[in-house]
This record gives C-alpha cells, structure tokens and sequence, in this order.
C-alpha cells in the first residue's frame, strides 16, 4: 500500500526497521525470557537519533510528530513489542512536558530525553484507580517552595529505569478529578523509591513496577501547567498517544502474519506445503487485510492529529481498539497456523500472542474506549437535534 | 587529531562472474557494500575523535559509484570524504592503489593516524594497509585490536599474533590495519543519513593528485591476473544402500579395492 511517506519518513522508517533485525531480533527471546530491560538497543536507538524524532528542533530534537513516532512504533514492534514499549513510554512521559511546560521545564529535560540520556515515564494509575482514573488517591500537599507527594503509582512501565516522571495526585481532594496537578519528578528525588517489579504474561522486556511516594518534595517549578489540570493533561496525553499502541498492536501483527506466511510455505502435510489448503489461504487472507486496514487508519489518526486538529478524542480511540483487537486475532490465528509449534516457547510466534493481549488492555482498556466513541457519538447526534 | 579511513566498495555477494576478457570482476547488478573490515576501521577511527577530538576523513578510490560508500560512511559519523576516481586507476593492484591511496593523503597534509581494515573481502590480499605505511614511510602496526593510549605523539596498541597479544607503542603519524574483534560498527543516526544525503564529496582525479599515470592503475601494476578459475568441482559421493551389515561389507571390500586395507 502506498502511504505517501516523505523523504524522512521513509529514512526513518528502514533505520528503525534496520536497527529491529539487526540488534533486537538476535536477544529478543532472550530478553523476553530473562525479562531484562533492553538498556543495549535503548544505547542503539539513542545513538541512530530515534528519541530525538518526537521532541521539536528547538530542544536538540528532529521535529516529528505523531506519525514519526508511528512509524518508528511500528517497525520495533514488528520485531519485540516489549522493547518497542520501552522507547514509546519515554515519549509517552515527555508529551505532557511538550504540551503544556515552561520554556525553563522544557530546556532542561527536552534535551537529555532526545539525545536519550534519560528516559521518560508516565504515572498514573494506582491499585484503586485503573479505568476510573479519578479514583486516584496519591495526594501532592502544598508547602513552602514546593509540594510534598504521598502515594502509590502501580503498572508503572519504564518504572525503575526511567529518570524523568510525569506524576498525577491530588492537589485538592475536595475536588475531586479537577483537584488533580500533574509534577515532573526525578528519579532519587529523597522520598520517591520503587516498589514490586511486575511478572508479566508478555511485553517482558519491558520494565513495570510500582512508584512510592513518602514525603517526598518536588520543587514548586515542576508542576506541568496549573494545579488542578492534572486530568486535562492526562486526556490530551491519552489522546495523543494512543495511535502509538495502535502502531504498536499494527507491528506486533505484521510480525506474526510475515511468520505465518513464512512457516505457512514451508510446513508440508500430506504431502503439500499448507499454504496450499484453503482454510489455511483464507485464514492468512482475512489476516493480511486486517493488518492492513489497522495500518490505514492508525497512520490517518497520527497524520490527523500532526495537522493540528483541536479534537482527536474519538479517533485516536479508533484507531487504538481496532488496531490492538486486530493485533489479539492475527497471533492468535498465527499461532494456530504454526500448530503445535506454534504453542512452544523456541518459536516467536507464542510470544507475539502474550505480547498482543496488553494492547487490549492498556492506554485505555478496549470496553472504556468503546464507550468513549459511543460518547462522541451520542453527543453530535445531540447537538444536530 | 586528523584521522583518515581507507575504505572500499566492494560487492555484497560472493555470487559474482569473472569477465573472461578482462579477467575483472563483472560489477553490474551487484549490491555493493563498504568492505565489512573497512566498517570497524571507520567506527574506530570515530571513537577516537569522540574521544580525544579531531577529524575523520574517509577516502576510496573506485569507480563513481563508489561515492555511495562514501555517504555511507559519513552517516555512520565521518566528518568528510574524498572519492579518488579516475579512468587512469582503473585496473590497480595493491602496488597501484596503496601509490594513489598515498598520494592522497600526502595531498591532504595533515594525519596522525591512518586506519585500515585488514584487508577486502574480494582481493583479499591485506596488502594495502602496509604498502601504504611504506610509502608514507611512517611505522605500520598489523591486526590492532584494541587501542589502548594515545599520547603525546605516541599511540600504545594491541595487536593479535597468532599466539597470544602485542602490546605496542608506536610514534605518530602511524598506519595500523584493524581486525573485527576491536569494535562493534554503530548503525547510521537520522542525522548522519540526513548529513550523508546532502554532502559534497570531492572527486580527486589523477590530475590533481599530481601522479604519474604509469604508477597507477593497470599500467602501474607490478602483477598481472593471467587467468581466474574456479577449482573444478570433483564429487563422486557415493551413497551406500541395504541393511548396516551389507553397507559395512560393500564398505570393506570397496577400501580394499582402493588399496586403502589389505587382509581379509
């Protein structure tokens, strides 16, 4: 399919590609199985300059936007999603610092997270508070020169190993989700230490582990935008980034469709190779046209948002359940082409099934989503009557 | 601290034909690549620029073409490169191309280290890196698979012998050849791809290296290729059929047939 790529893009996009094969592809079921943080190909993507892709020129970054960040998602994904996840988190936790932080904030994190010095990280969920993200019950106390944090950050990705974090809590409890402020704080800030270090079904490369807060005091210039638009940074963050687990959930299926057709041509029963069986041909055909209809729409949500639309809530929806939907059907289909194989821990196949099933889940889990553009939906229909 | 690569293009398969005629390699259609050696002459030479400072200068010589490997190498972080390409290098040995290589570099005035890979994946000889240093008539130091110190004028090294390391000091300039153990070759930046695309790469021209046109190429070649041949293929596998005990049988009595055992 032709997406009309420019010059850099494509640049990009066989860099990013090029680093997958040649760096992550020979340690990624090592990764995955010793669940290490891929610090060596984290080394490899600051060095090639793909952090710098998403943070503006003015702060030693390459200018890009969404789409850049798709494209670069997407292609690290087609190898290992848990390490894709990794580099995508530290854009994640920069995106709130690039919309809505000073010019001072901005000059002195933008530079070390583009030359990847320093990692970025997210943090807002919490053990009560998942999908009803206003459950949250970290609390940030205003004191002279600052505020002081006490809380629980859970499912933390980049936890750990990142040093620069985007931390929601409570500014005003009275307040409810409008009494929320969002804080940069930096790793071995005094109080800020991390907690349980998750087991996970998949995305094991990736790092997941709780952040603690106790009394912790974070200077009175880290807050990101007012006190109290701690949930509109969320929501425009979420918005913004979740065509990037689309990206994800689109590379993550290419790769375990490319597997399928591969093992497809080469495993002979009765005497044929099994492309040739029919139910075989259809499942990989309904497969490929899937990737392919996720790829179109998670690249005109990012193409969307980089012209500068205001609103992008419901699209950025879209394109994140379809594509991570599609990613959950074509592993699994994958794995059921490979057989019994499939199902064994020496091929990859099993591991692009463990990893699919978060895109479902995170960034906004799949049902709350869907209700998300049910919202929009009902909305506009209101608005016409 | 001036550093400068010596690089070649060379094809990226082993798959290629040999012009009857000319007794050359037939280059068209093939994928070229930067010699592999070459890539961790190149990557050393960068880190020593990151760490003590300095330039690299990649130079080739080869057809036009070969300025792709030249780009090639500035998105991998050299600061500059020079093609040196004309019709009169064409057909060179080691003898032809390390005069040119030479010329080159004296043209360039200014070097302290001058690295090589150990040697192409096509020739093969490793020649050049040496002859080099020779014509220079600087020191030479094989094999580098670590540099340990630069200091000072002076450069310590290790270098792979077949039974063991050297530990080496050599004053500056210095030629050294490199081996793959000394380096993992970065892949190239966004920037470097984007520097590597608008890049001017001078063309050097035996005019203006100033070289006596029967020091190089084929007419200044100490040593002719008479004729290039593939090894004749003799396969006469035999594969023995029947039970264990009749395959073992026809296996003896065949070793006896050959002379190769005696007795019964």
């Amino acid at each position: 399919m032709e997406y009309f790529l420019n010059e850099q893009q494509k640049t990009l996009k066989s860099l990013a590609r090029r680093i997958a094969e040649e760096r992550i592809l020979p340690v990624r079921a090592e990764l995955d199985e010793r669940e290490e943080f891929p610090w060596g190909i984290m080394k490899d993507l600051a060095e090639a300059d793909i952090f710098r892709i998403f943070i503006p020129e003015e702060y030693e970054g390459l200018g890009g936007g969404c789409f850049e960040l798709c494209l670069a998602v997407e292609e690290l994904s087609r190898v290992c999603s848990g390490v894709a996840v990794s580099y995508a988190a530290s854009a994640l936790g920069s995106f709130p610092l690039l919309e809505y932080g000073t010019e001072e904030q901005k000059q002195k994190y933008l530079p070390d997270i583009a030359s990847g010095k320093r990692l970025a990280a997210f943090a807002l969920t919490e053990p009560t508070a998942g999908s009803d993200a206003s459950a949250i019950k970290t609390t940030a106390e205003r004191v002279k020169g600052g505020y002081v944090i006490n809380g629980t950050k859970q499912f933390i990705t980049n936890g750990g190993e990142a040093e620069i974090y985007t931390v929601i809590a409570l500014t005003d409890k009275a307040r409810g989700a409008r009494g929320a402020s969002a804080f940069l704080v930096e790793k071995d800030t005094p109080g800020f230490s991390f907690g349980k270090k998750e087991k996970k079904m998949g995305i094991r490369a990736s790092s997941t582990r709780e952040l603690v807060f106790r009394n912790c005091l974070v200077p009175e210039e880290n807050i990101i935008g007012k006190e109290g638009m701690g949930f509109i940074v969320t929501l425009r963050l979420l918005d913004r980034s979740r065509p990037g687990i689309g990206a994800q959930a689109v590379g993550l299926a290419q790769g375990a469709l490319e597997a399928a057709v591969d093992y497809a041509r080469k495993r002979i029963q009765f005497g044929h190779p099994i492309i040739s069986l029919p139910v075989v041909q259809n499942m990989l055909a309904d497969m490929a046209t899937n990737v392919e209809a996720a790829r179109a729409l998670t690249y005109a949500v990012a193409r969307t948002i980089d012209s500068g639309a205001k609103k992008f809530t419901e699209e950025a929806a879209m394109a994140k359940v379809f594509a991570s939907d599609i990613a959950m059907k074509v592993t699994t289909d994958a794995v059921q082409i490979f057989g019994g194989v499939g199902y064994m821990r020496d091929y990859p196949i099993e591991k692009m099934m463990r990893d699919a099933k978060i895109t479902q889940i995170y960034e906004g889990s799949n049902e709350v989503l869907r209700s998300t553009i049910a919202f929009e939906l009902r909305k506009r229909k209101a608005r016409q009557e | 601290m001036n550093i400068v690569v010596c690089l070649k293009q060379v094809p990226g398969t082993t798959k290629v034909n040999i012009d009857p005629q000319t007794n050359t390699l037939v280059r068209q259609g093939i994928k070229n690549i930067v010699n592999p050696f070459d890539t961790y002459a190149l990557e050393e030479g960068v880190r020593i620029k990151e760490r003590y400072g300095g330039k690299v200068t990649a130079i080739s010589m080869g057809p036009p073409q070969a300025e792709e490997a030249l780009r090639e190498v500035i998105s991998t972080g050299a600061d500059e490169a020079i093609l040196l390409s004309d019709s009169a290098f064409a057909g060179a040995d080691t003898l032809a191309t390390s005069h040119t290589l030479a010329r080159a570099i004296n043209k360039l005035k200014q070097y302290d280290i001058i690295i090589c890979g150990r040697q192409t994946i096509d020739g093969d000889t490793g020649q050049v890196g040496p002859e080099l240093a020779e014509m220079l008539g600087i020191p030479f130091v094989a094999y580098v698979s670590k540099i340990e110190e630069i200091d000072n004028g002076y450069m310590r090294v290790k270098r792979m012998v077949e039974d063991g390391h050297e530990v080496i000091e050599t004053p500056l300039p210095t030629v050294i050849t490199v081996v793959k153990e000394i380096n993992v070759p970065r892949l190239p930046s966004l920037r470097g791809l984007a520097k590597a695309r608008s890049a001017v790469i001078p063309i050097w021209t035996a005019q203006e290296l100033g070289v006596d046109k029967n020091m190089v190429g084929l007419s200044g070649s100490a040593t002719r290729v008479i004729r290039v041949f593939f090894p004749q293929r003799v396969h006469h596998g035999e594969i023995l059929q029947g039970d264990l005990e009749s395959q073992a049988n026809s296996l003896i009595n065949k070793l006896r047939e050959a002379k190769i055992i005696s007795g019964s």
